[in-house]
């Protein structure tokens, strides 16, 4: 019993105060310092120099009343996340289902969905600007349009989620791909003997045994839906139509505006949104633990 | 057909920037190791100088460094950054570790530098250049507190470009006044042509359109006032310049949100629109042949009381910084480049500029530079454009997205100006 009452050595305490720390001093100072910091300096009228000036709560006043980019960047990233989520997510799903068929030419399909993921999302942009352009556009050209496929605010929302979509969807297509390969064909094969249809098969037995990689696709495609940035920047700088939180926050912060206060009222309304989900999703994960 | 793709090499600069963390090229940015004593080489008068530059385009860039050939009492160090990456890094670049000089743009754009103590006083200098400079340039150099802090290099003119071969064909003659402008459109367009070029994808060229439409119909002092925050946008007098615009508007090329400057001179190149007002920038769309057909005439009169005395000519040029390590240098730098042979190497190199000296030879000018050179001289007002004349914080956050939201619905005027206003007292306060 003495083992159970025994105090930790002195090297444990080394060991753990090391591994503790580490951990902790990274996550403060890299994670929970700079968020907070955010926190207070929206409340702040701050040029990232000089002195810094309180002003409460004026920062969200201002951005919720009186700057029409903020709504419709709102607007954007939940028409992402929506499209993402309901749209991209399940076609790649679908595509992966496809594929694991063995279909013939399935290794040619696999990278042909899947290349566009190699791809960085601001490159997914200017190929986007080629595709779309008014004037020198491919698919004006081809179809005979003249639509004003990039400028126009109520179609370039869509376009853009089109192109952003296609880099996600193979990516979703791989992760789901590899968890079907993982499901045990004995699972399939009695549902099979017991009379379910393919349909049946699918939704009743092999989809809930993917239940973990559908855990991580569903986080993969809400941290893509609210990091998107690069794509939309690429194309216009994230104006006219195709405003996104994230290029608010840097619109305001790093460009040679400085608004450091007004900027970092965007980037917490973002934190609170992304909180929205991780608390949600760890609830989720720790009552099912429990 | 040889049509380029609408991808310039700026965009892709852009692009390569966001790509690759823009905190990685500000770090480019300083001039982080302390200037190299001992190991400089000949006439070394004025020692080490650092020079912040954006010249990152090809033929600027290259003009720049046959600039710096000229400066033989001393040696150069040159840190090129990305053009926009320069500018939107600026208040960094300029509190952290600044270069001697660097380049920045007249105007309110170096006063709210200066302002903040970010700029040596060049005063001294300018009692030696000072009668190389016509007023409006040594105006535009000065800061709120009387001391002048920039040298001008080279600038721009705005003005409405056309190729001279089109209106030969059809008769064309440049118009006098707004309603001359709008009959020409119409004649155009029956023509098949579309009368205006017009493109605001990147936001900024709209800007020109209504600093030019502002000078025309209000004058150059409400429009500087309007621009320093000290005129309200509900005035009448601006809601003026947007019902204007918004008569125009339909003789544009549509679609203009989705379309950049580039293709949108492009479109002029092919003449498949009539004019386009931008700046002389424009020729570097057109082929090196069809540069000798450019032409242009300055946006005609609105009301006659001002006629057509004001122009948007940006001035690019040099400061010292306040953190400068080697002062002396670095005004002897700024002295070279206030010289007029200086600033001819590099309108040479760059058809698109004109050197600000008024000592500057202007006979090896292009057709194209003397005409704008002369635009200029008959100008009494120079503005410096709109995102040089205003905080940089309202030009991007608030102008930008507001002229294309006009753009996009012209007929909602009001709501429009009053958003601004609003946005104006947030900022400007």
């Amino acid at each position: 019993m003495a083992v159970k009452t025994r105090r930790y050595s002195a090297r444990d305490v080394t060991v753990l105060v090391i591994g503790l720390g580490v951990a902790v001093i990274a996550s403060v100072g890299l994670v929970w310092g700079p968020t907070l910091a955010s926190v207070v300096l929206s409340a702040t009228d701050w040029n990232g120099f000089g002195p810094i000036e309180w002003v409460g709560g004026r920062n969200y006043g201002d951005l919720a009343g009186e700057y029409p980019p903020f709504w419709s960047a709102v607007r954007n990233n939940v028409l992402w996340l929506g499209f993402l989520g309901l749209v991209a997510t399940p076609f790649g799903l679908f595509c992966a289902v496809l594929l694991d068929r063995r279909l013939r030419l399935s290794r040619f399909y696999q990278s042909a969905l899947y290349l566009p993921v190699v791809l960085s999302l601001a490159v997914v942009g200017f190929i986007a600007q080629l595709v779309y352009s008014t004037d020198y556009g491919v698919l004006n050209a081809v179809t005979g349009l003249s639509v004003d496929w990039l400028g126009d605010r109520s179609v370039n929302i869509w376009v853009v989620m089109v192109a952003a979509a296609w880099r996600h969807v193979g990516y979703v297509m791989i992760i789901y791909l590899a968890g079907l390969k993982a499901v045990d064909p004995a699972l399939k094969e009695a549902a099979a003997i017991d009379g379910a249809n393919e349909a049946q098969t699918f939704f009743r037995v092999v989809f809930p045994t993917l239940r973990p990689v559908n855990v991580i696709v569903l986080v993969i495609t809400v941290i893509e839906a609210l990091r998107a940035f690069d794509i939309v920047y690429a194309i216009n700088k994230g104006r006219n139509g195709l405003e996104l939180l994230s290029v608010l926050v840097t619109e305001n912060i790093v460009g040679e505006a400085s608004r450091i206060g007004f900027g970092s009222a965007i980037a917490v309304v973002l934190l609170v949104i992304s909180l929205g989900f991780i608390v949600t999703y760890l609830s989720q994960l720790f009552r099912e633990e429990r | 057909m040889d049509q380029r793709p609408p991808l310039s090499r700026r965009n892709l600069l852009i692009g390569a920037a966001a790509a690759f963390g823009v905190p990685a090229v500000l770090t480019g940015c300083g001039s982080g190791a302390p200037a190299p004593g001992g190991s400089t080489t000949g006439n070394t008068a004025a020692g080490a100088v650092t020079l912040g530059s954006n010249a990152s385009d090809e033929v600027p860039k290259k003009s720049l460094e046959t600039v710096l050939k000229g400066f033989t009492s001393g040696q150069v160090k040159v840190n090129t950054v990305d053009h926009n990456t320069f500018q939107e890094n600026i208040n960094r670049y300029l509190r952290g570790t600044p270069d001697d000089v660097f380049t920045w743009f007249a105007g309110y754009r170096m006063q709210f530098f200066a302002e903040q103590g970010l700029a040596t006083d060049i005063s001294d200098v300018w009692r030696e250049i000072g009668a190389d400079y016509t007023p409006a340039f040594k105006a535009a150099s000065t800061g709120t507190d009387g001391k002048q802090y920039f040298v001008p290099f080279t600038y721009y003119p705005w003005a409405v470009f056309y190729r001279k071969s089109v209106w030969e064909e059809k008769g064309y003659e440049p118009p006098k006044t707004l309603d001359e402008l709008t009959a020409l459109s119409r004649r155009m367009k029956a023509d098949g042509l579309v009368p205006i070029a017009f493109a605001d994808k990147d936001g900024w060229p709209a800007m020109g359109t209504f600093d030019i439409i502002n000078m025309r119909t209000n004058g150059y002092d409400f429009h500087i006032a309007l621009m320093a925050g000290k005129e309200s946008w509900t005035d009448p007098r601006v809601k003026q310049v947007f019902e204007t615009w918004r008569g125009l508007l339909e003789h544009h090329q549509p679609a203009a949100l989705g379309r950049t400057w580039q293709e949108a001179a492009q479109s002029l190149a092919e003449k498949k629109t009539g004019m386009y007002l931008l700046g002389m920038f424009v020729a570097q769309q057109f082929p090196e042949a069809d540069r000798d057909d450019l032409d242009f005439f300055t946006f005609p009169e609105i009301n006659p009381a001002y006629g057509t005395d004001s122009i948007d000519a940006p001035i690019d040029g040099y400061m010292v910084s306040a953190k400068a390590r080697n002062v002396d240098g670095a005004k002897a730098l700024i002295k070279h480049f206030a010289q007029a042979a200086a600033q001819n190497v590099a309108t040479e190199a760059d058809p698109g500029t004109l050197a600000a000296s008024s000592k500057a030879d202007t006979s090896g000018y292009s057709a194209l530079q003397k005409r704008g050179a002369e635009l200029v001289s008959q100008a009494s007002h120079i503005a410096q454009f709109l995102d040089r004349d205003t905080r940089p914080d309202f030009a991007s956050t608030v102008m930008i997205p507001s002229l294309q939201s006009f753009i996009d619905k012209p007929a909602e005027i009001d709501s429009l100006l009053v958003s601004i206003e609003k946005q104006k007292a947030n900022i400007f306060r």
